[in-house]
């Protein structure tokens, strides 16, 4: 049995069991609820996710305690 | 100026004509991959917030479709990752391609059961390919990756399936 026959059997089992949905329709305007999600969650282009402040803050500790480090950073640059 | 570089230049009537444009059809997309209306309408909403929020990144000359589908993937595959280990299935999406009633119902529900807890990467193509028949390289387009990639993931999840179904004692098949 080759993949395509393999493919045919299992979408033919699929279809008899999950009905595809390429006929739900959006049924109502959802600009309303996307103005009030940038009222509270303003898309903001310069926000940075914790972790990225978390980086800097361990990178800044050790340019600080291990001044040595700094030209093996510029190398590695 | 143009339509969509008003919206890359951050400007909000731009940005309201192209969710009216284009909702309707990343709403159809996003619910052909959870098959949920409710979560699909919650995702459309977040995959333009995403928009809105990289819009300085998109190029006024490209292709905002295939930007904001990529978008809507991206999001719907979120929740597919998100929502794996919650047991119940995503409801059934009645219409005029409706499930075959003749089918029984037990094996209907091992069929789902399989599908459901397949591995979000490949259930998301399988779904996509098997169930909404989209052509290989739209969904490849739409995942960001190879249409061979496609092909591979299908070609594993329909492994995992008939596994999984012939372990729950449905007949899929010799391999």
């Amino acid at each position: 049995m080759n993949n395509e026959e393999n493919n045919k059997e299992i979408k033919e089992l699929l279809k008899q069991a999950i009905a595809p949905a390429r006929h739900a329709e959006l049924r109502r305007d959802l600009w309303p609820r996307m103005l009030r999600k940038l009222e509270e969650q303003p898309a903001a282009m310069g926000a940075v996710p914790w972790f990225d402040w978390a980086l800097a803050a361990v990178l800044g500790a050790v340019l600080v305690f291990f001044p040595g480090s700094i030209p093996a950073l510029l190398y590695h640059l | 100026m143009e339509l969509l570089e008003r919206f890359a230049a951050g400007d909000l009537e731009a940005f309201e004509a192209l969710f009216r444009q284009h909702q309707k059809e990343v709403y159809a997309w996003i619910v052909r991959i959870v098959r949920d209306t409710g979560i699909a309408e919650d995702l459309t909403v977040e995959t333009f917030w995403r928009i809105h929020k990289y819009r300085a990144r998109f190029d006024p000359n490209g292709n905002f479709r295939a930007w904001a589908r990529r978008i809507a993937t991206n999001a719907a595959f979120d929740h597919l990752r998100k929502a794996r280990r919650e047991t119940e299935l995503p409801e059934d999406l009645a219409g005029p391609g409706a499930a075959d009633p003749a089918v029984r119902r037990e094996t209907r529900e091992h069929i789902k059961q399989a599908f459901f807890h397949l591995p979000p990467r490949y259930r998301l193509v399988a779904t996509l390919a098997l169930i909404e028949e989209e052509p290989y390289n739209k969904i490849a387009e739409a995942v960001g990756i190879s249409a061979g990639l496609v092909k591979m993931r299908v070609y594993r999840a329909v492994r995992i399936l008939r596994k999984q179904l012939n372990s729950m004692g449905v007949e899929a098949g010799a391999r």
